[in-house]
């Protein structure tokens, strides 16, 4: 945990998430993130072996556990009225630069 | 109070209590809409300078408050929050209202829905006023991560009202609303709470619906009120609390009458008190006036006990490397496809997807995204997002372990008191760092209340927080009723 983060990292992340960073903000991500993950390497010093990660909470409250709703189609908000936020549709589908080039 | 606190600019007004206020409305001693009109008076007034409101529903607000007046007219029975004026934090949505979540990828948005939060409080009489500025995406200390600009703290407007939910708790604080939603991850209602002397609530994990909530990071996210006192605050916990079919995370639990609830004496109950969140780091003014608070509580009759909550160390790691996760994967539906602008400058539709983000963005929120992509990237899932699960665990189990023992834990809500606004954005570590008493609740999935305790000598707010195991806000309730009347 105590790797660092380099620049390719950064380039290498920033595209997993769908971003491109200005040399400026890559140099200072670069910082920032390895100020981070140093301070998060203290979790090393605890032993976790065996602890079975905590994914969500509602299993801990007795009362507190979610049910699962019945299998059910029930309605829903009008087509029309979510399209119209959309940068660009056609009504029926979100419209989208080219994907496939030919 | 030292001659300091006289020279800062304050804006600080306290609402009428809800009590007082029905029974103004249910009389007909004032109308709701008068009531609505000289809200969104004050609101013309001092928003220029403290930035609270995005945006104003006025149509919406008057007609329901219109429709309170007939009814008051015609003796029907009210609801709890007839007329009363509330402001809701723009990650809620409300039908037709804007809904920015404090960033430039939202803009223009108007969503087709109400929140089911949203929806309670205007079921129950309450007016809504308009959407409160906050951190982007809820993402921030000090609502200094606005696109729209900082919320100035009412109490000084030199200083952060805190974050991210800065904004309702500075509503509450100016009087530019009787009460109002947040929303809290991290600590994002209670540490705004401290920092402008209100009382805001944590709900347990699953007691008040997030359907429309923006979300932020989907096991730690919770909506919860703030007020200018407890009861008004458990009043509005008991309107919005509730299974939620629309809601997956919802609890079945029953709703207690929590107002009613917080009337019972503290006395008898017994209070945890962890020396972890006493330690270095703590403000010596907020120690002082937190060690005068549990005074109080042991004269109102709670027995005291010392708690061991050895984890708390490793709470901020936790936190940032579980929530930055869920961001990322959250975030990844604002692409300029089915909300928001999108980007003019794009031939492909990856281009297209990346400068939407690139442009609709800001700095806290790219960084969160990226640590969050990170962490969950290959080769380094194990060493950081799985070992922060495993961490999480051990800090939840020692916090039952203590409820074993304790009815409530008490602690300062924030490390220090409000600070200057750019005291510290230029270090994002430092700024996750003031929310080091807050996470902690927020990972194990209990409740919490943070209620005015004193303040420095600067006149600045300190805030107690009462935490209670899973379901139990009725005790944290009690203990901050005490700890309240103490201060008068």
């Amino acid at each position: 945990m105590t790797t660092k983060v380099t620049v390719e990292d950064v380039a290498r992340v920033a595209e997993l998430a769908h971003m491109e960073l200005t040399p400026a903000e890559t140099a200072g991500m670069l910082h920032d993130l390895n100020a981070i993950l140093d301070y998060a390497a203290q979790l090393n010093e605890l032993d976790t072996t065996g602890v079975v990660p905590l994914a969500q909470v509602s299993e801990l409250g007795d009362a507190s556990a979610s049910v699962p709703r019945p299998d059910v189609v029930l309605p829903s908000l009008d087509r029309d009225v979510v399209m119209a936020q959309a940068p660009e549709t056609d009504q029926a589908f979100f419209k989208v630069p080219k994907v496939i080039e030919r | 109070m030292s001659s300091e606190a006289k020279v800062a600019e304050s804006y600080v007004e306290k609402p009428k209590t809800l009590a007082e206020l029905g029974e103004d409305i249910a009389t007909g001693r004032t109308k709701a809409t008068d009531l609505a009109a000289s809200y969104f008076d004050r609101i013309d007034r001092v928003n220029p300078r403290l930035n609270v409101y995005l945006s104003l529903t006025k149509e919406r607000a008057l007609a329901q408050a219109a429709s309170v007046d007939a009814a008051a007219a015609k003796g029907d029975p009210l609801g709890p929050l007839a007329g009363i004026p509330v402001g809701i934090k723009d990650v809620l949505v409300m039908q037709g209202a804007p809904a920015t979540a404090g960033s430039k990828v939202l803009q223009g948005y108007r969503p087709p829905y109400d929140a089911t939060s949203v929806s309670r409080l205007e079921a129950a009489g309450a007016v809504l006023l308009g959407k409160i500025n906050c951190d982007e995406f809820a993402m921030g200390s000090s609502n200094e991560n606005s696109a729209y600009g900082p919320v100035r703290n009412p109490v000084d407007t030199e200083r952060v009202p805190g974050g991210s939910s800065g904004g309702s708790a500075a509503a509450v604080a100016a009087n530019m609303a009787v009460a109002t939603l947040g929303s809290d991850t991290g600590g994002s209602i209670r540490q705004p709470a401290s920092f402008c002397g209100v009382v805001g609530v944590l709900p347990t994990y699953g007691r008040v619906s997030r359907y429309g909530l923006i979300a932020y990071a989907s096991s730690l996210d919770r909506v919860g009120p703030f007020a200018a006192n407890v009861r008004d605050a458990a009043t509005l916990l008991g309107v919005i609390a509730g299974f939620d079919p629309k809601d997956a995370t919802s609890s079945p639990a029953p709703v207690p009458d929590f107002a009613a609830e917080s009337d019972k004496p503290a006395e008898g109950l017994r209070i945890g008190v962890p020396a972890e969140y006493f330690g270095e780091g703590l403000d010596p003014e907020v120690r002082a006036a937190i060690e005068k608070g549990i005074d109080q509580l042991k004269a109102a009759g709670c027995s005291v006990k010392p708690v061991s909550l050895p984890h708390t160390r490793y709470a901020i790691p936790t936190y940032y490397l579980v929530a930055t996760a869920e961001a990322s994967a959250n975030l990844a539906r604002f692409d300029g496809v089915r909300y928001g602008p999108r980007s003019q400058d794009s031939g492909t539709l990856s281009d297209m997807y990346r400068h939407s983000r690139d442009e609709g963005f800001g700095a806290e929120v790219k960084r969160r995204i990226m640590l969050g992509t990170y962490a969950l990237s290959a080769g380094y899932y194990d060493a950081y997002y799985l070992k922060a699960q495993q961490v999480r665990r051990l800090l939840a189990e020692e916090f039952l372990r203590a409820f074993a023992e304790v009815d409530a834990i008490v602690t300062p809500t924030s490390p220090v008191p409000a600070f200057k606004l750019g005291e510290k954005t230029g270090d994002p570590l430092a700024m996750y760092l003031a929310d080091i008493y807050t996470v902690t609740a927020s990972l194990a999935g209990i409740c919490g209340v943070t209620v005015p305790c004193g303040e420095t000598r600067a006149g600045l707010p300190v805030g107690m927080q009462v935490l209670a195991t899973h379901l139990n806000e009725a005790t944290a309730f009690r203990v901050a009723r005490a700890v309240e009347a103490a201060q008068n």
